[in-house]
């Protein structure tokens, strides 16, 4: 009988297992022996001094050895020093005694809010209400009121997020126009005594704004044409 | 009780020197130990936490905490459970332990008349009488000759506590992890039973603090480490090892307990009701511990130091068994007792150590290979061991 190269690829014996006889009218049938465990692998005392002496490495690694720096602790990922003494200076201990020492979370870490400010101060938000309309939570509580201001007409009287009810997606910093609201504080919610203290207010959140770079409206209804033509620049900006 | 000697010499007073001063304190300390080994094992810190103010000590303060939590924990007692052996139970698991304590020797015998000089053996091995070794104090509760026999049987009651916890709590998982545990206690103390046989035959004896001050051949000083039984039975010593470790139900054979999955027999239990499970088992291991460091390694013999001080490449005068000869070191009597009880406690937390080690490495046994183990390995090679070394005694060692 002769067999196709595919089939060749199949009739390999399979890995560990010795081959005793081949059947002469169907090559792939085969009696193989099946290697069964030893009399000392069934007493587990080999595989049992392994695992101790692993143990048992890492155990007196952590105990003498200094402990490896925060930066170090943080970085995931890093590869374990496979010596044992010799040139190996710190333990592998990866543990981050959290309030005394802090990891510092990703740029993209979505925080607490933050309201950011105009160039006077004022907070940039107009009220347009696009927060509050996006929020998967409904956590987002905006009164508007009028403004001097003609070209920004509203500005939130209040701006309340309830960080109990917030489910930290983003969108509403997706969805605002203006870059008023972020969440790249950096800060996670802080544990409260009682719901109300969860509720963060405009002043809480402005305290914790900063000037936004981007375009600032507010120059009226022909803000655009304002001392120079409006160019594609202006509107990308 | 006519002197301060006869109150020292009574057991009441030894067995609390035990508990207090080596059995409750290692126990305790041993619930810390074992969180924070199994951390430092898996590169972790594990809890360094508790404190009294300022006072931290790496978190050893966190068994106080633990004692404080679980001893005002409110005593709840489940609907339906049969309450009087309910509460037996956990007594049942702990008081056993308790008591075969007393026949582990934990120190010298200790000669007040002569605590600071230099012991004179010649003169104890001739005149036993003599006035200065009136008043001895033996450091050992219960000196019998069937020393260790009393152990399995009064350690085999420990194994009710379980099972009779999980009949009472009228829970199914409980009843059930109370079978398991009662089937591997049933299989495991042949296996150790009879692993401690080559033991008895090389040193001729059950009583332990015989077999602790003598060793196990009449050829060399009870201190020499290669007189210490490990050397001379290094079979029966792991087949015991490995059973010790299933009497304390301890991973990996923790198939009665099970904490995490498999429920195990005090299921129903809260509180100080399952502290004192939790604190029966950790006696248990120091309680192992100090039978593995007598019978296998000396009990309090320091390495090369007799009674009279230290002693290297001396030899035993056949006719009053006492060392003599070689390069020596006379010590005080007071030292040479100080250095054997720091030495005995120094064997038992080592050993509880390598438990915990063991304990942290090894992967949970499946209840059909625990029984295989037991039945099938331990218990031939045990059997193999007691007819190995009868055959060697008879053939080489009796004259």
């Amino acid at each position: 009988m002769s067999a196709s190269h595919h089939d060749d690829v199949h009739d390999e014996a399979p890995a560990g297992l010795k081959v005793l006889a081949v059947s002469t009218t169907h090559p792939r049938v085969r009696t193989v022996q099946i290697s069964r465990p030893e009399p000392q692998d069934v007493s587990f005392l080999a595989a049992t001094a392994k695992g101790l002496g692993v143990t048992l490495k890492h155990f007196a690694r952590n105990l003498f050895l200094p402990r490896k720096s925060l930066a170090a602790r943080a970085q995931a990922g890093a590869p374990p020093d496979e010596k044992f003494f010799g040139d190996f200076q710190r333990n592998e201990i990866e543990t981050v005694q959290y309030p005394e020492e802090k990891v510092k979370y990703p740029e993209r870490f979505r925080g607490l809010h933050r309201l950011t400010l105009r160039d006077d101060g004022a907070v940039r938000c107009v009220a347009c209400m696009c927060c509050p309309t996006v929020c998967p939570a409904h956590c987002i509580t905006i009164i508007p009121a009028e403004t001097d201001d003609k070209g920004i007409e509203k500005k939130p009287a209040v701006f309340e997020i309830d960080e109990l009810r917030c489910v930290v997606c983003g969108l509403c910093v997706e969805a605002c126009p203006c870059d008023a609201i972020r969440m790249d504080t950096g800060e996670h919610a802080k544990p409260v005594e009682d719901r109300a203290r969860a509720i963060e207010t405009k002043e809480t959140m402005m305290a914790r704004g900063v000037p936004s770079i981007a375009t600032q409206g507010g120059e009226g209804p022909n803000w655009r044409a304002g001392g120079h033509e409006v160019t594609p620049d202006d509107v990308n900006r | 009780m006519k002197t301060l000697y006869d109150i020292l010499d009574w057991p009441g007073t030894k067995w609390i020197f035990l508990i207090l001063a080596l059995v409750m304190p290692l126990a305790s300390l041993l619930t810390w130990a074992e969180r924070r080994q199994s951390a430092m094992m898996q590169d972790r810190l594990g809890p360094n936490r508790a404190n009294i103010g300022p006072i931290k000590l790496k978190g050893i303060l966190h068994f106080v905490a633990d004692a404080v939590k679980m001893i005002f924990k409110e005593d709840f007692v489940p609907a339906n459970v049969h309450k009087g052996l309910f509460t037996l139970a956990p007594i049942l698991a702990l008081a056993p332990v308790l008591i075969a304590f007393c026949i582990i020797p934990f120190g010298p015998t200790i000669y007040p008349h002569s605590y600071f000089e230099t012991l004179d053996p010649y003169l104890l091995a001739t005149q036993p009488t003599n006035v200065k070794f009136a008043d001895s104090i033996r450091m050992q509760m219960f000196q019998v000759d069937f020393g260790l026999i009393f152990y399995f049987a009064v350690l085999t009651l420990a194994n009710y506590g379980g099972t009779i916890a999980g009949w009472a709590s009228y829970n199914k998982w409980a009843l059930l992890g109370g079978l398991r545990s009662s089937s591997q206690m049933m299989s495991y103390e042949v296996a150790m039973g009879l692993a401690l046989m080559g033991a008895f035959l090389v040193t001729g004896s059950l009583e332990p603090g015989f077999i602790a001050a003598h060793g196990a051949s009449n050829e060399m000083s009870g201190s020499n480490p290669l007189n210490w039984l490990w050397l001379w039975q290094p079979v029966g010593f792991l087949l015991f090892f490995t059973a010790a470790i299933a009497e304390t139900k301890r991973a990996p054979f923790d198939i009665p307990e099970g904490e995490p999955e498999i429920i195990g027999y005090f299921v129903e239990y809260s509180g100080m009701r399952w502290g004192i499970f939790f604190l029966a088992e950790f006696i248990e291991i120091v309680f192992i511990s100090s039978v593995i460091a007598t019978v296998f390694f000396g009990g309090w013999q320091v390495p090369f130091l007799d009674a009279d001080g230290f002693r290297i490449g001396g030899y035993m005068d056949p006719i009053h068994h006492v060392s003599v000869g070689g390069w020596s070191l006379p010590l005080p009597h007071a030292v040479v007792t100080g250095l054997q009880f720091a030495a005995f406690g120094l064997k038992v937390i080592l050993l509880c150590w390598f438990q915990l080690l063991v304990r942290w490495t090894l992967p949970r046994f499946r209840a059909d290979q625990l029984m295989a183990l037991g039945w099938k390995l331990l218990l031939p090679l045990s059997l193999a061991n007691i007819m190995v070394t009868a055959l060697i005694k008879l053939l080489f060692m009796e004259a």
